[in-house]
């Protein structure tokens, strides 16, 4: 065997290596290898199973709230400053493409006030541009770099009170996300894994945050288990564990009824404001009925705890001091604008602007299992029925080829699982066509080395002509499809860019394998022989 | 084991019955997109709502309708899930917005109220394993059934594991007497407080219209964008006149399925795009290795026409032509007939595309370069004159054979046809 055989060869070994590596990495028991099997590929919802939602935030709304929270306070400012006006009001955009079209129009301002109006607006409203109408009016448009700055604030915002809900319903491995689009940048894309059925999820986010007032019956515990086994494994009747808010890797849990006292649809109005110690906290007003009732309740139960829950999350657990009818505070906020989050939550609904759903896609877990069962039968047929045929019309050389597929298909898998990439249908679909490309190329050569032999020459030249000659073939059909497959990831939406995506891993290891693999395996069998009568081809 | 050894067939004088079969395919597809007022896009496309809902037995499908009728305007199709299982694909296309984003739930409540056994208990057929859980507890309790919250967790998983694996329908709660963890005791408890409903929802799309033509134009930009870099990509390799030959013949293909999928009455959803690309990239594949093979004889042997060196060119490559479309057919097919009705559309776009992109290269994308090359030499016999410099073209690379010969002053005008001719494709 040559020096030069024996480095290729080495190159295989290492590439095979850190393919299985990445599949299955490490194991050291059958357990642990479908363990990790499981952690390194990554099955997209439509195999899993799950929900898939399309977003468009409706900016205008935040636009409009804005603009209504500065023309309150120009009310007050203008006061102050003993500027009169006969009229202040905005516009109403209705779309998404008109939100920074927001624009508040002051009448009837006196021409003799006119320079204090314009330092107070410039002073105090430097989010807007000021130009007059004529002597007594005048029109605020936003900046654009302000606008820009509340389109972006309130994606943020949107996102994470989103993340915050679904983590409350303790959907593991949820994502909130832009969809990524250039053209579409008010549009979020939740994925829900495991859940089949989104309209208590969509009811939820449509929703006011979800506040009860909860009696407390038992904690706080360090642990879940540490609950349970205070019961013995047994959750009293009527009863429910509820963990408090992360803060600082510190978790505690509650035992507290799982009928609350008074809801979050009870309360009539929430702000935030700074109390003792100058600690933030959330004021709140209850309605006539949920007053009286949290009234009978707190006069009976001076000296008890009652949690305060918020989405599933305990924000703290008060002793009752005294009786509370309509008003309360929630204190033990960390910040003004934790204290501000939950007073907007309570009072107008969770999310700053409103959302509309474009898309919606569940798969439920069995309709998944069920893809992924006729896939693999499909795909696995499809081989068996390729390789066959290989070994019998190629015999010995079919096993080269048949190498270089199941190689092919190695390098795929655990390329998808280094890239993190996720495998969809349409993916497999691709894996299934990637098949087909290398099959192709493995008859191109072979037919190719056919050709020569009859064309007189001896087997190591008829072999060495048949992979260079094919060579360009394959590299023209294959950047080809590759050109197309760039397009697709460019224009294509999700699942076709995971298309795209599968098929440009495998092409590219499909050139590795037919050519260089499957040469140095002919190389291998041809090596150190210098007459060979006859090639199994 | 060979199949074909130095054939020698005569493919390009056979062309016109097979471009004639070409044209009356293409006008029976554009022919029925008439008629039918475009392709039948799917809900990925046109916007609308589609519920897939598995049932224990297959209801009358005028019930089906029935239970609809007055609430929402649907199309219902019966289809098989997998193992058999009776499906019926309820779509929508409401444009409504409030219509749409209610229509899951109204389809299942329509369902519910005409095929539902409720009574007041809980449905085993829906929902996840929390919720069972928490439905179970306090019966659970009550029967004096002692359990920790991680067995019920447990079992709660188990049986809607059980479910998963059993399509998503649990038809009989004695069927849950397998599952690991359910006691005589607790089955009793199951029986008091849950039921399977006789149906199951396992699939919802619900596209938003204004989302859908967005999908739609993008689909339509990418198969373009994809043909025109191809374009771009071959005439660099090759010429321009064979970049355009391929393009028009990958052009073909695609016209014809779409119109095969309008015939079949098939829906064109976003799966579908992808295998149409597909597609695209194997006949391109194809045609490339039927140029490849022109452009090497073409070095060899110049002094022959281009009529018999095509020909000759296709007779080499035949077995290779038949061995790989025979094989990726076998695949394809294999997904067609196994792959489940999720990839239905996918392989039969597959199925279509490899069979009329093998022949598209030998009877499409060969003709037009002899179409060519006829036209040049047309035009060349009336202009006498002496020959152009060819050294001014490049040395290396293949041209098409007229070209070397053509007189200087038609040396623009091919490449203004071949742009015309690009133009036309787009």
């Amino acid at each position: 065997m040559t020096r030069n055989i024996k480095i290729k060869a080495g190159i295989i070994v290492v590439v095979i290596l850190v393919c299985i590596y990445g599949i299955i990495g490490l194991p050291k028991s059958k357990n642990e290898l479908v363990a990790n099997w499981k952690k390194n590929i990554h099955l997209g919802l439509d195999l899993s199973g799950g929900t898939q939602l399309v977003m468009e935030v409706q900016l205008q709304d935040a636009f409009k709230a804005f603009a209504d929270n500065t023309i309150d306070r120009m009310k007050d400012e203008f006061k102050k400053d003993n500027i009169d006006f006969s009229d202040i009001n905005r516009n109403d955009p209705q779309t998404l493409a008109d939100a920074d079209k927001i624009e508040i129009d002051i009448k009837g301002v006196p021409v003799t006030k006119s320079s204090a109006f314009r330092s107070t607006v410039n002073d105090t409203f430097p989010e807007w541009v000021l130009i007059a109408l004529n002597s007594s009016d005048y029109r605020l448009t936003m900046k654009p770099t302000e606008a820009l700055k509340l389109k972006q604030d309130t994606m943020t915002q949107t996102m994470g009170t989103i993340e915050r809900k679904i983590n409350g319903l303790g959907l593991a491995e949820s994502s909130v996300q832009p969809t990524g689009r250039s053209d579409a940048e008010a549009d979020l894309l939740v994925q829900l894994p495991g859940v089949d059925d989104p309209a208590h999820v969509k009811q939820l986010l449509q929703t006011q945050a979800v506040l009860e007032w909860a009696e407390v019956k038992d904690g706080p515990f360090g642990s879940r288990e540490e609950a349970l086994s205070k019961h013995g494994g047994i959750l009293p009747l009527n009863t429910k564990l509820v963990p408090t808010v992360l803060r600082g890797g510190q978790q505690s849990w509650y035992l507290v009824s799982r009928t609350p006292i008074v809801r979050g649809t009870d309360i009539r109005d929430a702000h935030a404001s700074q109390g003792e110690l100058n600690r933030w906290e959330t004021n709140f007003v209850l309605t006539q009925d949920a007053a009286k009732k949290f009234e009978r309740y707190t006069e009976a139960n001076i000296g008890n705890r009652a949690a305060i829950v918020v989405d599933g999350q305990v924000i703290s657990a008060p002793t009752i001091q005294s009786r509370i009818s309509d008003t309360g505070r929630i204190t033990g906020a960390a910040s003004q604008e934790e204290a501000a989050d939950l007073a907007l939550n309570l009072r107008a609904g969770s999310l700053p602007a409103s959302v509309h759903y474009s898309e919606e896609r569940t798969v439920g877990p069995s309709l998944g299992a069920d893809s992924i069962r006729e896939g693999l039968r499909a795909g696995l047929a499809g081989l068996v029925a390729v390789v066959l045929f290989m070994l019998f019309y190629y015999r010995r050389s079919g096993i080269n080829a048949t190498l270089a597929l199941v190689l092919n298909a190695i390098i795929l898998i655990a390329a998808l699982s280094y890239f993190d990439a996720t495998l969809t249908l349409p993916g497999i679909a691709g894996v299934i066509l990637t098949i087909g490309m290398a099959v192709d190329s493995n008859v191109l050569i072979f037919e190719r080395i056919r050709e020569e032999l009859r064309a007189g020459k001896a087997v190591v030249a008829a072999v060495d002509a048949g992979f260079s000659k094919a060579f360009l073939t394959i590299i023209d059909t294959h950047v080809t499809t590759v050109v197309s497959c760039a397009f697709l990831f460019i224009f294509g939406t999700g699942p076709v860019k995971g298309f795209a995506v599968t098929l440009v891993i495998g092409l590219i290891a499909n050139i590795f394998t037919a050519i260089f693999v499957s040469k140095t395996i002919f190389d291998f069998e041809l090596a150190g022989k210098r007459q060979v009568a006859a090639l199994s081809i | 084991m060979e199949l074909f050894r130095n054939t020698n067939y005569d493919f390009l004088g056979k062309k016109w019955p097979f471009i004639i079969l070409s044209l009356i395919l293409t006008a029976a597809g554009l022919v029925s997109l008439a008629l039918k007022g475009g392709p039948r896009y799917g809900i990925d496309f046109k916007g609308g709502a589609l519920v897939t809902v598995a049932f224990a037995e297959r209801p009358p499908v005028d019930k089906v309708r029935a239970a609809l009728a007055g609430k929402l305007p649907v199309d219902v199709q019966e289809v098989y899930g997998s193992a058999g299982a009776p499906q019926d694909i309820i779509g929508t296309d409401v444009r409504d917005d409030v219509a749409l984003q209610a229509a899951r739930q109204t389809i299942v409540d329509s369902l519910t109220a005409t095929f539902g056994k409720a009574n007041g208990k809980y449905n085993l057929d829906a929902g996840g394993a929390d919720a069972l859980a928490d439905k179970l507890r306090d019966p659970l309790q009550a029967a004096s059934v002692p359990m920790s919250d991680q067995q019920l967790h447990d079992l709660a998983r188990n049986i809607i594991d059980y479910r998963t694996q059993h399509s998503g329908m649990i038809r009989n709660l004695d069927e849950l007497r397998s599952v690991p963890g359910v006691t005589p005791q607790i089955l009793n408890v199951l029986k008091q407080v849950t039921y399977p409903e006789p149906f199951a929802v396992v699939k919802t799309e619900v596209v938003g219209p204004k989302i859908g033509a967005e999908l739609q134009r993008k689909a339509i930009l990418a198969v373009l964008y994809a043909l025109g870099g191809m374009l771009v990509y071959i005439a660099f390799r090759f010429e321009w006149i064979y970049g355009a030959a391929a393009v028009i013949a990958v052009f073909h293909d695609t016209i014809i399925t779409i119109g095969l999928f309008s015939l079949f009455n098939k829906e064109i959803s976003l799966t579908v795009v992808a295998a149409l690309l597909t597609l695209v990239g194997y006949s391109m594949n194809d045609t490339i290795v039927t140029f490849d093979r022109i452009r090497e004889n073409l070095k060899l042997h110049r002094r022959e026409g281009l009529e018999p060196l095509i020909n000759l060119s296709v007779n080499q490559t035949l077995s290779r032509t038949v061995l790989t479309s025979g094989l990726t057919l076998l695949t394809a097919l294999a997904l067609f007939l196994f792959g489940g009705q999720v990839l239905n559309g996918f392989s039969f776009a597959l199925v279509c595309g490899i069979i009329v992109g093998t022949y598209s290269s030998v009877f499409v994308a060969s003709p037009i370069l002899i179409f060519w090359h006829n036209f040049l030499e047309g035009r060349k016999r009336p202009m006498a004159g002496p020959p152009p410099s060819a050294s001014k073209e490049p040395a290396s690379g293949p041209r098409p054979p007229a070209a070397p010969k053509a007189p200087k002053e038609s040396k623009t005008t091919p490449k203004e046809n071949a742009r015309r001719g690009t133009a036309k494709v787009k």
